[in-house]
């Protein structure tokens, strides 16, 4: 299990990385943590001709308050995403969702951009952003884009981000008084991928919802809005009858993949199950 | 006056909890394992796999292959068939056995995905990948055998047509009238139990280095195994050297569980492309290939009935065993022996006399299946747990009474199983008794009740089981197997009076060479840091079984107390000479000759062994001063030595979405004479927890083509410390007759029951909602099935 | 083929300069180009945590990082940390615990408790099984482990507190 044979470039800026992808005619590869590429290199599932690091470029580092928005860099580690204090207050559902993604020592080199970039339909950071309804700032050679998270992931590990462009940052709307959110995930082992999980953000004006953005993971070839599931709750209060019309349209709303291990029955069962616990953790939230 | 116990005289190490001397280098990041170890010129294997399950290979072309960078040789299987004799895993007490012989790498078809077909030696491991990749194999695929029951179909295609069939073994016991019991019975259950292939996954995988030097005819092989003897037989007699000339050295092994004593293609491919090449050839197989190669375990489907009267008391079982093996029997132990196991424990601590049972041994398109820590133990376990607490629920007894009535009384040995198995003394009722008091079991049952009222389930499983330890050569000798079933020591003193010792079981971390330490510490009456033991050379250390069927402290430590005493007889011998005194009347204490009577220091062993090495001139005429002892010894009492426990298993079930919580697990285990209680817990936990992993997370999925789809180590699932539980042990202690020692084994006691009990547990659980399971891993997809959830 | 790179980085706090293909990881230049093979590898895929060593500060595994990615870094392996003796008491905890049988998980083991250890408080064994949620382990079942950094924990806590009412009395 050794990679194939590859050039190594560190890029120190942005203008820098986007040449060297150029120069190399896209057969290139950016690394940051590192932590989805360097398996699948390993695995000779992928093979660049050069792989260009981008983890010492600067401005895609730090954590700032810009406005109503947090812009978080793409570079901030996991272990960052769970620490920092202004992501905990601005973006909690990252917060919340970062003790599930693997493991301590991965959490050390994985970055959040990283993973939204991966898109992995299973990942818990792609479903936050787009639970969180952030914009994705990308720059190529011909500037700075930003693409809402309902825009951006297209299909299995495709996003809008095309091939020699690059995630800079994540900007996210940051919460308000009468938001309310709620995290949780099902997962075999402590770590592993997850069955299903699923992050909710919710508006209440007076106790009914307001608007809401329910986003699940590990159901189908992208993260997904349960957008049926939302429909049913958008001006009312969560009550138990609620509740219970939102899972019985959550199902619709997935689309999990064929699966020996994992039957779609069984996935929307556990997003059936995993609504209600989480929906009436929200209603408990009010009271 | 206190009264002194066993523990208080001198040198008195059996049955402390002595930490192993030698774990400290293996902290320091100091362990020297096979994949840690460099030799001049040494090259590095990679193979060309077979992507199909069955295909014939039409043709191979190297020749990109060959021009690559650092590529030294690109070799198939003809090339090695010119060197490397074929081997037959059969043993002849399996009567109608069979199995086609093998080869290194196939020459004509291969027969399972993921088999090596190709190997690519170059001078790193990574240019030896380039150049596989460059390897163009035309593969022409056959239909792939994979299921059990469709491989025994009349029209099924037989993998190996010389053998006419794809069953490599049909065995039968019958003790008779047992349609009778079946008919005439107040209560009788059955299940269909299904159990899933997981595999060992050290955590360091195979390794080998041979090294053939053309000058000596010699080839020193560095070999991650538990039976380094074996290996050194198998490869002299295979490639045609003499056994002198053929050293095995197993140092430090990452792991084993019985994985690592079968021989795998790659490794015997090594061999021979070191002694082409001359220089040293080394492989490690990385993760992705140790799923497809290392041998696989279990793979049953159990169908089972158990018939009962009106008390429940256990009448007869009739039992059919199918067994998937993959496309030949493993050598040189054979796949057999884990059926085998399964269908003659089944019901082993139960006093019943009628049984029936029917073994099929398949073959089919898969990675072989073989031994593995509890060779068929967890299955025979499975099913008469599981059938035991049936015939509980159809009598409404609880669990652990359906037992006490059951089980064979403790005064009634020895006695003999409905197989024929020979228990010596077993303990059922006082281990059964002594774990309810552990577990608090009355309390557990009421709190499970209140709970239930609250929409928690929890639920409560125990297991009781026997083990077979200690095996005689009726286990594989007889079979035709050179396997041994004795052991060797040679224990010398050296001129300062430190002691060597130099024996045949071998180390893997469950702390070998610490309890023989310690036995020979006791009987020669030295301090246990001046004794160094080695193992693990075939050059070093005298010929014997090595680690297999948990022998290690019951035939090694015997092996290594046998000798010390030879040995002490010896020092005592020669102390009597110089002190003019009678040997009888001498003892060793701490490193001192000193009176038996008085317990008086007369000379040091030191003073002895200056004398005997370097004055030899101031002894008595004719004393010839015999420090150095060699000893085997090969058990000859009771075939296998049986040990026996139960266990309890606690979890918490989330009935929506069929993921668990293990709270508890508890183990009663009676393995005789415990020499060192630290390391026996820790072998019963690691047990436990490999136990727990077939129970709720290992195993190797196959697809409808063959395809093994989870082999990688993100996608098979191994116990982790979040989810497994803390685990409370307890001893009842019956040690063995046959021996001075009286150990018996229990490295194999943990996973033995740790699946039935756990089993039981999730039924008991599911009991509110009328719903079982009877296969393992018990996954959320397969809980929720059971529940009618999906 | 690719260009060698030059590394230059700090191991165990020496500095150590190759040049190097770049697709060597960290674990195979540490393994086998500098012949600290304290440093294990169980999968080279980031799931069994054999491999783990400290980078910058920070417990990483060494498989999932190419050389050099880490060059300019500081570097610690289990050989380093032990030469230090901060970890002595880790150690001789698992010792005597038993906490280790074939010690191949071992030096992993022994990076993931030195990280909890070194934060302050005395973590509970639900945490302490959280941090080994990485590291994989075939031998032990894990409770001696736990059993091992538990005990490390409480005795450095008691430690701590031991000192501080002289610190503060001086
Ligand atoms: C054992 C294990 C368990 C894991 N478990 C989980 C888990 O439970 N949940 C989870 O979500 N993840 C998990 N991961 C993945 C981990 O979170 C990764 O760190 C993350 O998905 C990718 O981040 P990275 O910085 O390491 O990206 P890299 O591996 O460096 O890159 C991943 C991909 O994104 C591209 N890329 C990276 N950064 C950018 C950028 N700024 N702009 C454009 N493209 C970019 C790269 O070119 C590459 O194609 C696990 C990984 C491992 C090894
Ligand atoms: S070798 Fe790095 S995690 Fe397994
Ligand atoms: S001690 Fe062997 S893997 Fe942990």
């Amino acid at each position: 299990m050794k990679a194939r044979a590859f050039n190594y470039v560190k890029a120190s800026t942005v203008v820098e990385a986007l040449k060297a992808f150029e120069d190399a005619q896209d057969d290139a590869s950016y690394i940051a943590g590192g932590q989805s590429l360097v398996p699948t290199l390993a695995l000779r599932l992928q093979a660049p001709q050069l792989l260009i690091d981008i983890a010492h470029i600067p401005v895609l580092r730090g954590v700032d308050l810009q406005g109503d928005w947090l812009r978080i860099g793409a570079l901030t580690r996991h272990h960052e995403v769970l620490t920092d204090p202004l992501i905990r207050q601005h973006a909690p559902l990252y917060s919340e969702a970062a003790p599930h993604v693997a493991h301590p020592a991965i959490r050390n080199k994985g970055t959040l951009g990283g993973s939204i970039s991966h898109a992995d339909p299973a990942s818990e950071f792609p479903a936050m952003t787009l639970a969180l309804g952030a914009e994705l700032e990308i720059a190529s050679r011909d500037g700075v884009r930003r693409v809402p998270a309902d825009d951006f992931f297209l299909d299995l590990f495709q996003t809008a981000i095309e091939p020699g462009e690059l995630l800079v940052a994540i900007h996210v709307p940051v919460v308000r008084p009468g938001h309310r959110w709620a995290f949780h995930e099902l997962a075999r082992r402590r770590g592993d991928f997850a069955l299903v999980g699923c992050g909710i953000l919710a508006e209440f004006v007076d106790d009914v919802v307001k608007q809401v953005r329910i986003a699940f993971f590990s159901v189908g070839s992208t993260p997904l809005r349960a957008r049926q599931a939302e429909e049913a709750l958008i001006g009312k209060k969560l009550d138990q009858a609620v509740i219970a019309a939102a899972q019985a349209v959550v199902g619709d709303d997935l689309d999990p993949p064929e699966d020996e291990h994992t039957p779609p029955a069984m996935k929307r069962h556990l997003a059936r199950v995993l609504l209600g616990r989480l929906l009436g953790e929200i209603a408990r939230q009010g009271a | 006056m206190s009264v002194l116990t066993p523990l208080d005289r001198p040198n008195s190490y059996i049955g402390r909890s002595v930490p192993r001397p030698n774990a400290k280098r293996l902290l320091a990041g100091r362990g020297r394992y096979v994949t840690d170890i460099t030799l001049p010129r040494m090259l590095h294997v990679a193979y060309v796999r077979s992507p199909y399950a069955h295909a014939r290979i039409v043709s191979i072309d190297a020749t990109t292959a060959r021009e690559m960078p650092g590529v030294r040789l690109v070799a198939t299987g003809e090339d090695l068939a010119k060197l490397c004799a074929p081997w037959i895993g059969t043993m002849d007490h399996f009567k109608g056995m069979k199995s086609p012989p093998q080869l290194p790498l196939p020459i004509d078809k291969v027969v399972w995905s993921g088999q090596a077909v190709v190997a690519v030696v170059a001078d790193t491991r990574a240019l030896a990948e380039d150049a596989a990749e460059a390897v163009y194999i035309e593969f022409d695929e056959l239909p792939a055998v994979v299921d059990i029951d469709a491989a025994r179909a009349p029209d099924a295609p037989v993998i190996s047509p010389e053998l006419g069939s794809n069953l490599c073994f049909h065995g039968k016991i019958d003790t008779g009238g047992v349609e009778d019991v079946f008919a005439g019975a107040a209560h009788v259950v059955e299940e269909e139990f299904h159990f899933g292939r997981h595999t060992a996954v050290t955590m360091e995988p195979r390794a080998i280095i041979a090294d053939y030097d053309a000058s000596e005819g010699q080839l020193t092989v560095h070999h991650a195994t538990q039976t380094p003897y074996q290996f050194q037989d198998i490869y002299a007699r295979h490639y045609g050297l003499p056994e002198s000339r053929v050293r095995v050295i197993a140092p430090d092994i990452g792991g084993s569980f019985g994985m690592k004593l079968h021989m795998y293609h790659e490794d015997m491919a090594v061999v021979g492309l070191s002694m082409m090449l001359g220089r040293p050839v080394k492989y490690v197989a990385d993760r992705i290939e140790s799923f497809v190669s290392d041998i696989h375990a279990r793979d049953h489907r159990v169908r089972a009935r158990m018939a009962a009267d009106a008390e429940g008391n256990i009448l007869a079982m009739d039992v059919e065993d199918v067994t998937g093996i993959g496309a030949f029997s493993a050598y040189p132990r054979t796949s057999v022996v884990e059926g085998n196991q399964v269908y003659r424990l089944m019901g082993a601590p139960y006093t019943f006399r009628n049984y029936r049972a029917d073994l099929q041994v398949v073959f089919q398109n898969k990675v072989q299946m073989s031994q593995y820590r509890a060779v068929g133990h967890p299955v025979a376990c499975t099913v008469t747990e599981r059938l035991v607490d049936m015939i509980a629920d159809k009598t409404a007894q609880d669990v652990f009474d359906i037992r006490s009535r059951n089980l064979i009384p403790d005064d009634a040995y020895p006695c003999t199983s409905p197989t024929g198995y020979q228990f010596e003394a077993l303990s059922h009722h006082a281990c059964l008794a002594k774990l309810k008091a552990m577990m608090d079991y009355d309390r557990l049952r009421a709190e499970q009740a209140e709970l239930r009222t609250k929409g928690i389930h929890r639920g409560i499983g125990i297991a009781t089981f026997v083990e077979i330890t200690n095996p005689g050569p009726a286990f594989y000798g007889v079979g035709g197997a050179r396997i041994s079933s004795q052991d060797g020591a040679i224990i010398k003193i050296t001129p300062s009076g430190d002691v060597h010792c130099s024996i045949s079981v071998t180390e893997l971390g469950q702390g070998t060479e610490t309890i023989i330490g310690q036995i020979v510490a006791e009987h020669l009456g030295v301090d246990s840091n001046r004794i160094k033991v080695m193992t693990g050379d075939t050059d070093t250390t005298p010929h014997g079984g090595a680690t297999y069927a948990c022998r290690g402290a019951g035939i090694g430590g015997e092996t290594a107390l046998q000798a010390a005493k030879k040995l002490k007889a010896n020092v005592l011998a020669v102390a009597a000479a110089i002190l003019q005194d009678e040997p009888e009347k001498l003892d060793i204490h701490s490193g001192w000759i000193v009176d038996v009577a008085t317990a008086q220091q007369r000379i040091e062993l030191s003073e002895i062994a200056r004398i005997a090495y370097f004055r030899s001139d101031t002894l008595p005429p004719g004393t010839q001063a015999q420090l150095s002892v060699a000893h085997h010894y090969a058990p000859q009492g009771y075939p296998f030595a049986f040990t026996n426990g139960v266990q309890a298993c606690h979890l918490e079930l989330d009935v929506e979405t069929g993921l668990v919580k293990i709270l508890k697990l508890w183990v009663v285990e009676d393995c005789g004479r415990v020499i060192n209680p630290l390391l026996v817990d820790e072998q019963i936990r690691g047990g436990v927890v490999q136990g727990l992993g077939a129970a709720f997370f290992e195993e190797c999925v196959y697809g409808d083509s063959g395809q093994l789809t989870n082999g990688s180590l993100a996608d098979y699932l191994v116990p982790m410390a979040v989810e497994m539980p803390d685990i409370e042990i307890g001893h009842v202690e019956t040690p063995t007759l046959d021996t001075q020692l009286g150990a018996k084994g229990v490295g194999e006691a943990g996973t033995a029951a740790a699946s039935a009990a756990a089993l039981n547990a999730m039924n008991d659980a599911m009991k509110p909602f009328g719903r079982t399971v009877a296969q393992v891993p018990m996954t959320p997809a397969r809980i929720l099935k059971a529940l009618g959830h999906i | 083929m690719s260009d060698l790179v030059n590394v230059t980085m700090t191991v165990n706090g020496t500095e150590v300069s190759h040049s190097i293909a770049p697709r060597i990881t960290l674990a195979d230049f540490l393994r086998q180009t500098l012949e600290l093979t304290g440093t294990h590898t169980g999968c080279e895929m980031g799931v069994c945590g054999a491999c783990l060593v400290i980078l910058d500060g920070r417990v990483v595994h060494s498989c999932l990082t190419f050389a050099v990615q880490a060059s300019g870094a500081a570097i610690e392996t289990v050989e380093g940390l032990s030469d230090r003796a901060v970890i002595a008491d880790i150690q001789e905890a698992f010792h005597q615990r038993n906490a280790l049988q074939c010690g191949f998980c071992t030096p992993g083991m022994l990076m993931t408790a030195h990280a909890l250890l070194s934060q302050s408080g005395v973590p509970s064994r639900e945490d302490i099984r959280d941090a080994l949620s990485g590291n994989y382990c075939r031998c032990t079942g894990y409770e001696a482990i736990v059993d091992a950094i538990e005990k490390v924990a409480r005795d450095r806590y008691a430690g701590a507190n031991a000192s501080a009412p002289e610190e503060v009395g001086a």
